[in-house]
């Protein structure tokens, strides 16, 4: 049994009256790679966000090996630090380069000297194969080297847990090869990674537990194999049988 | 015609007596200008992000109370200074605190920029929240999950660029402050306008003296919406970049001094050229056989 990064117990989250999650309850152990799947709407980022309390849940605790993050007084920005983030909009900082795009988290919050984040943040950029293009502005790059930037900046933060909300959805097809790819590595790697995606191919190849989400609670949860090959809820399906005819 | 030559000898005769007074006055309006702007735009930041903390209704009762009451404080202080004219501020200030207290502006210098200052602050703290306000979410939020503070994401990532997108409105006050400081004669101020005042007072020469006027001013302004352009320009940065090839591999690829040299692999071995040649005659025979 490994180490229990994330557990998340009957979570719930709510927009005025619309109930988006419905008690949901699963954990993350070290190493995992989950993907979650689902349909637009089913809550898929939403429960992203609020494990990253950038969404506040209405119910229910997050733990962080152990401890509620999810309650009054925490210190959000010191967990967030440890829990990295990948955006469907990418949101590097337009106003920074590359480089300091990946180094600017090491120096102001992990409070490294500039020298070591330069390191740290290059080796980071060539993982992803961007490290000849840190003097250029997020502006200058496409979308996929954008995306992989992204990640190097997550990664260079040294997180214990690393969320993808969507991050090929905002790609074009050429370009979702090179993100992907790059997550493939890093999960072969031992990242724990929590993943949401549209892309069932990754799911099922790469991942080693797959969630499947429905109208905003966990419909069916098992390795891809369970899910993909024996799936035994109809929603779920009914689901994997659009992707099939795709 | 002969008109124009008596404005001109008028306006040397004003010069030629009031030529040094004419500049002392153009540089106390600039320095009152720029420094009152400056000043204005640190009060407009400072309301700016005061009125942008996030607050929910899930933060302790204190907390609320104290965010809303420093939104209400900026609202009040905002609307009660934009709402009103600067001449009248003015007098308020100067001869209104001396007239409640026993505190007496020392020097008038002090409470014309006082003055002036809090009016721009309070048009800069609209200008700065619509600035932060431009800014997409999504850098926000980039910048929550590397973990920085609310005040580490204003300082190195919402600021920055909130400051690009306001640039114009800053350049707009600042050409404003040049102008409207005028209306600083009323504390006896001596800047560019109170120098005409006096100079007509002595002279009668109205029209000569306001022709010099609104040249300076137009030179001030034009002078600073120049320097605001080309600061603009520079806060964009350059529109291309270099690329960096600290990769090894990339940087060999294209020399010659690669490890495979003396072998048949060694693009440069007489093995290799010779069958390079021989090729390449294959391919011409077989190009022209087609033919």
């Amino acid at each position: 049994m490994s180490e229990t990064i994330l557990q998340i117990n009957h979570l719930s989250k709510s927009f005025g009256s619309n109930l988006v999650l419905r008690d949901i309850d699963f954990t993350v152990d070290k190493g995992d790679v989950t993907s979650i799947i689902g349909a637009s709407g089913s809550g898929k980022s939403t429960l992203l966000r609020c494990i990253n309390l950038l969404e506040t849940p209405t119910s229910g605790e997050i733990l962080y090996h152990g401890e509620n993050v999810a309650g009054r007084g925490v210190n959000a920005a010191a967990y967030r630090s440890h829990v990295g983030m990948v955006f469907q909009s990418f949101n590097l900082f337009n106003n920074m380069t590359v480089l300091e795009n990946c180094m600017v988290g090491q120096i102001k919050v992990l409070k490294r000297n500039r020298e070591d984040a330069r390191k740290q943040a290059i080796s980071y950029l060539e993982k992803v194969g961007m490290a000849p293009y840190i003097n250029a502005k997020p502006r200058q790059v496409s979308g996929g080297q954008k995306q992989r930037v992204a990640i190097a900046r997550a990664l260079a933060m040294n997180p214990e847990v690393l969320l993808f909300d969507e991050p090929t959805s905002a790609l074009d097809p050429e370009m979702v090869g090179e993100v992907l790819n790059v997550m493939r590595d890093l999960a072969q790697e031992g990242m724990t990674m929590l993943v949401v995606t549209h892309e069932m191919a990754f799911a099922r190849d790469v991942s080693s537990h797959v969630v499947y989400m429905n109208q905003g609670v966990i419909c069916e949860e098992g390795t891809p194999e369970e899910v993909f090959g024996n799936p035994q809820r109809q929603e779920t399906k009914d689901f994997l049988s659009r992707f099939r005819n795709n | 015609m002969e008109k124009i030559f008596q404005l001109s000898a008028d306006i040397a005769k004003l010069w030629s007596k009031y030529g040094g007074s004419y500049l002392s006055g153009m540089k106390n309006t600039l320095i009152l200008a720029l420094v009152a702007t400056i000043i204005g735009c640190m009060i407009g930041f400072i309301c700016g992000i005061l009125q942008t903390i996030p607050h929910s209704k899930s933060d302790p009762p204190v907390k609320r109370f104290f965010l809303a009451l420093i939104r209400v404080i900026v609202r009040v202080y905002v609307e009660a200074f934009r709402g009103t004219p600067m001449v009248l501020q003015a007098v308020f200030v100067y001869y209104g605190l001396p007239y409640f207290t026993s505190f007496k502006f020392s020097n008038v210098w002090a409470a014309a920029i006082l003055v002036v200052s809090i009016n721009t602050g309070a048009y800069m703290a609209e200008s700065v929240r619509g600035g932060i306000i431009s800014i997409d979410p999504g850098q926000t939020e980039g910048a929550k999950a590397i973990g920085m503070t609310h005040v580490q994401t204003m300082m190195y990532v919402i600021l920055p660029q909130a400051l690009r997108n306001i640039l114009p409105q800053i350049g707009n006050n600042f050409i404003i402050n040049v102008k409207d400081t005028s209306v600083m004669f009323i504390i006896s101020f001596t800047e560019f306008f109170a120098v005409h005042r006096a100079a007509v007072g002595a002279t009668y020469l109205y029209f000569p003296s306001a022709t010099i006027e609104m040249a300076g001013y137009l030179c001030m302004t034009l002078i600073a919406s120049f320097l605001l352009r080309w600061w603009e320009k520079k806060l964009d940065g350059s529109s291309s970049y270099e690329l960096v090839q600290e990769d090894q591999l990339t940087m060999t690829a294209g020399t010659y001094s690669h490890p495979d040299r003396g072998t048949p692999f060694d693009e440069q071995s007489k093995e290799y050229r010779e069958n390079l040649k021989k090729s390449m005659k294959n391919r011409n025979f077989s190009a022209r056989g087609e033919r």
